[in-house]
């Protein structure tokens, strides 16, 4: 290494590290004195976010890996450990979990600031297509931890993503079985995901670190495509982006900080606090989020790909090849349309007859069928992430941003529109007219990269760019984080399952919102329901006694409660298991040995664990009260089944459980007067509690940390407008 | 140029209440992370055991387990007793006389946590065929440690005696640990 250039330090201990390993004058060329075009607008930020998001996954999920157990039979209770028992376990889980939507949702505004100013074209095609590498990591790394709490979004997810290999021709199977190191996914899919899990994150620091190598070779792009030419043209990185996305930063730490402490489970899915069972399938299985644009399209190839759909495919290829070729020649319009059209109703002959089954149109050779719809899923999908790593390719126009390619501006939007549109399908259930809809929005999809953004390149005439860069700075944050919260917000009301059963009405309770906290009486009354009513059934053993003390008991009465109940341990001196009184430290004793006992006692019915069940519910407790009070008599022409009652919340109305509550049937502590509607309310507080004691504990602690970082944001506004002050006269 | 100092200290102040709160956030959230390692609240809740010691006859011992950690349980023969009571302290290295280390009134009793304070092997004298080292009490291994019948340390590396944890008798025939 030439250290000529080097400039000594003052500081004579940076100067003795600098002299032999030149880290400092590194840094100070990277990220001091880096010339950085003077126009980033807000779009900008987002990479600096990626990498804290990123920085932040990797420190809390270390720390979670700590206190996880990669086993089938303890990781759902090692998780709900860490929820309930490690010192502020619930909030490095709920910061990794949120973390991981919101780092996908930065990155996805990073890729379209890269495709709406032109960040991937030439001089950056490999900078960007590291960029599309990270994507793809990160996908797979997401997908590996969300098997991780072992639960039935968990074990549900990684059966039917692990299958897509299945679709493989010939080695298909093997394949699978491959993945999961047996013969369906067990133990060692969940040891190996786990691996993989925590190897991923540093793949991806790897590769992050050559997407800035890259980037500090090309230096960055900017709003307006044009590249900096003198100096008046850019900055020095420090401390004028150091600043700027150091307040970005914090803004979007407020976001973050609001859903982790205010509303953390609201963009995941009840269904997620139940445990794995390899026997039944969730009613309604919906991936992330972020993952919904990729599952849409592998749902919509319903479709073989008969002859005549094969044909027409090929014959639309070969209209659109000749925009590909000879690129300064003028296209020969006629024949392209020609060809296309004969290949678009081709197409959609072959659909027809496909999709109606010869009811519409018979014709011959339809059964055979050259790719099967399956396959034709899983490439679509994959072709999908593949198209978007061509883009470089694709788009030869030789104006990089879109602010002066209005005709690529309207497509890109549509194709963020598209997208959108594609997200909301994958989480609808696969039933028309949904299906269609995601057809239509998966052909513009690849119609976007492989005829739009070609066609576009040869035809759309730019309008006068700038001279050079010199210009004022666009903001645009507050817009970017609305259109990004409305949109996620929008996704994720979608993607929960409707089902048969009405909406439960929503109630007021104590506990809800930003303030709620819980009402002692209420838990204690909700508790002796559970204790003189539930428990006879209903085991609640992610609960240890002591945790009744958050209730308001004293040592004493827990201790006396805990008493009431007989725990078997040993073995003793002479190797014989012995029942002893329950201990605070003891889980709470469930009422049946085992499940097996359980179904035995309840006519073959298991009367479920209640310790998660408000979380495991859509509607949470409004459902637990409205399934309590739900008991009704059987509409006429409803066919019973022996055993079952009716009940009008419950999802397909049969419950084998008999409405378990009467007026009278206690009689409460405080003297309160037992209604069937005082007990239903105060037993869901009390579940509505036990499914996370720590819920109080973290809202105040957000309220803290929420105005901390408000604080915070303004600060770093206030420094940031310092240090801006001279540029932008 | 008054103005220009106040415009100054006015930014100088502005830098470190933002260096502060950065230093803070981090700080809390490193916190956060770092507590994460501390013991659990259910492995706190675990944290007392109840041991019946009425088979246990004169010169025996046994060994039972408390937070992971092996706690000897010994039952002193009247030699052994007097051996403990008759030594004179001050020359140990943690002097310390047999009755601070005791239940009163219960002399036949020691109770100690069975780690060396050397470097935390489990030292040897339990079994009526181990060694018990030259003092008739234990003996450790790793790098020779010896321990007197009241667990005190007498000869080899160990800084201090073997800790007595605390524990009391919830009657004759049982103590509670912890």
């Amino acid at each position: 290494m030439a250290n000529k250039d080097r400039k000594p330090f003052d500081n004579t201990v940076v100067e003795w590290v600098d002299s032999r390993l030149p880290i400092f004058t590194m840094l100070q060329k990277e990220y001091g004195v880096f010339p950085t075009p003077r126009n980033f607008n807000y779009f900008w930020n987002f990479g600096a976010l990626a990498m804290v998001f990123l920085m932040l996954m990797i420190a809390t999920g270390i720390f979670l890996a700590m206190n996880y157990t990669p086993h089938a039979d303890h990781a759902f209770q090692s998780v709900e450990r860490i929820m309930r028992d490690v010192n502020f376990g619930w909030l490095l889980r709920y910061m990794h979990m949120n973390g991981a939507h919101f780092f996908f949702a930065v990155v996805y505004i990073h890729i379209f600031r890269a495709m709406y100013y032109g960040s991937y074209k030439k001089p950056r095609e490999l900078l960007y297509l590291l960029g599309v590498l990270i994507f793809v990591l990160m996908m797979a790394t997401a997908f590996m931890g969300y098997t991780l709490p072992w639960s039935q979004m968990s074990g549900w997810g990684a059966t039917v993503i692990t299958s897509l290999f299945s679709a493989v021709p010939i080695i298909g199977e093997s394949l699978v079985q491959l993945l999961w190191g047996g013969f369906s996914v067990d133990n060692p899919t969940l040891n190996r995901f786990f691996a993989l899990h925590y190897l991923l994150p540093f793949l991806i620091c790897a590769v992050v670190f050559l997407h800035i190598w890259a980037l500090h070779v090309t230096g960055s792009n900017n709003p307006l495509g044009v590249e900096p030419k003198t100096k008046r043209d850019t900055l020095p990185f420090h401390p004028y982006y150091t600043m700027k996305d150091t307040f970005g930063i914090s803004v979007v730490l407020v976001l973050f900080a609001l859903i982790v402490f205010f509303a953390p489970n609201s963009l995941g899915h009840s269904d997620h606090y139940i445990p794995f069972n390899s026997l039944v399938t969730p009613a309604h299985i919906v991936p992330e989020w972020y993952f919904l644009l990729f599952y849409a399209i592998l749902r919509a190839i319903t479709f073989d790909f008969n002859l005549y759909i094969f044909a027409g495919l090929g014959l639309m290829g070969l209209a659109v090849a000749p925009l590909y070729m000879n690129k300064d020649k003028a296209l020969n319009v006629p024949p392209i349309l020609a060809v296309g059209a004969l290949g678009g109703i081709l197409f959609v002959l072959g659909f027809i007859a496909q999709e109606a089954g010869g009811n519409l149109i018979d014709l011959p050779l339809t059964g055979f069928k050259i790719i099967s719809a399956k396959l034709g899923g899983v490439l679509a999908m994959f072709g999908a992430i593949a198209a978007l790593a061509l883009l470089p390719w694709l788009d030869w126009h030789k104006v990089k941003s879109a602010k002066f390619r209005p005709m690529y501006k309207f497509f890109l939007i549509l194709f963020v529109i598209n997208g959108v549109i594609l997200g909301i399908m994958g989480a609808k259930v696969a039933e028309q007219p949904w299906v269609i809809i995601s057809q239509l929005a998966t052909g513009y999809y690849f119609a976007f990269f492989f005829v739009i953004v070609p066609l576009l390149s040869r035809i759309e005439v730019a309008k006068p760019l700038p001279r050079s860069i010199y210009e004022e700075v666009v903001k645009k944050v507050a817009v970017v984080l609305l259109v990004g919260t409305l949109a996620i917000g929008g996704l994720t009301s979608t993607a929960q399952a409707a089902g048969d059963a009405p909406t439960p009405p929503a109630r007021e309770w104590a506990q809800d919102g930003m303030f709620g906290v819980f009402d002692k009486a209420e838990q204690q009354r909700g508790f002796q329901v559970y204790k003189e009513v539930c428990a006879a059934c209903h085991g609640m053993g992610r609960l240890s006694y002591r945790n009744l003390a958050d209730l308001g008991y004293s040592e004493a009465q827990v201790k006396a409660v805990a008493a009431e109940y007989n725990v078997t341990d040993g073995p003793n001196d002479e190797g014989d298991m012995f029942d002893r009184p329950a201990r605070p430290s003891d889980r709470i004793v469930s009422p049946f040995a085992n499940e097996k006992a359980a179904r035995y006692a309840n006519n073959g019915a298991y009367p479920l664990d209640l310790s998660l069940i408000v979380k495991a519910r859509h509607g949470g407790e409004d459902y637990i009260h409205a399934l309590l009070t739900g008991y009704e008599d059987a509409p006429e022409g409803v066919e019973m089944n022996e055993g079952m009652n009716y009940n009008k919340y419950f999802a397909g109305h049969q419950i084998a459980m008999a409405a378990p509550l009467m007026d009278d049937q206690i009689s409460y502590a405080d003297g309160t007067t037992a209604t069937v509607e005082q007990m239903a309310h105060d037993v869901s507080v009390f579940l509505a509690w036990a499914s996370e004691p720590s819920q109080d504990q973290r809202k105040r602690m957000g309220w803290k940390v929420v105005i901390f970082l408000i604080f915070m944001s303004f600060v770093f506004y206030g420094v940031k407008k310092k240090v801006w002050k001279d540029v932008e006269k | 140029m008054a103005t220009k100092k106040t415009q100054q200290s006015k930014r100088d102040f502005l830098y470190l209440t933002a260096a502060t709160t950065g230093a803070v956030g981090a700080a809390s959230f490193g916190w956060a992370l770092v507590d994460s390692m501390n013991p659990a609240a259910d492995t706190l809740a675990l944290s007392s055991t109840e041991v019946n010691i009425a088979p246990i006859e004169p010169g025996q011992a046994i060994t039972v387990m408390w937070r992971g950690k092996p706690v000897f349980i010994r039952r002193r023969t009247p030699e052994e007793i007097a051996e403990a009571k008759g030594v004179d302290i001050s020359t140990m290295r943690d002097p310390q006389s047999d009755a601070d280390r005791i239940v009163d009134g219960k002399d036949e009793w020691l109770v100690v946590v069975g780690i060396c304070t050397h470097l935390g092997c489990v030292p040897l004298g339990q079994k009526p065929a181990e060694v018990k080292g030259e003092y008739g009490g234990w003996f450790c291994p790793c790098h020779g440690s010896h321990y007197d019948s009241s667990g005190r340390i007498r000869k080899g590396p160990a800084p201090t005696n073997l800790k007595v944890p605390e524990y009391r008798f919830v009657n004759d025939t049982t103590i509670k640990i912890g």
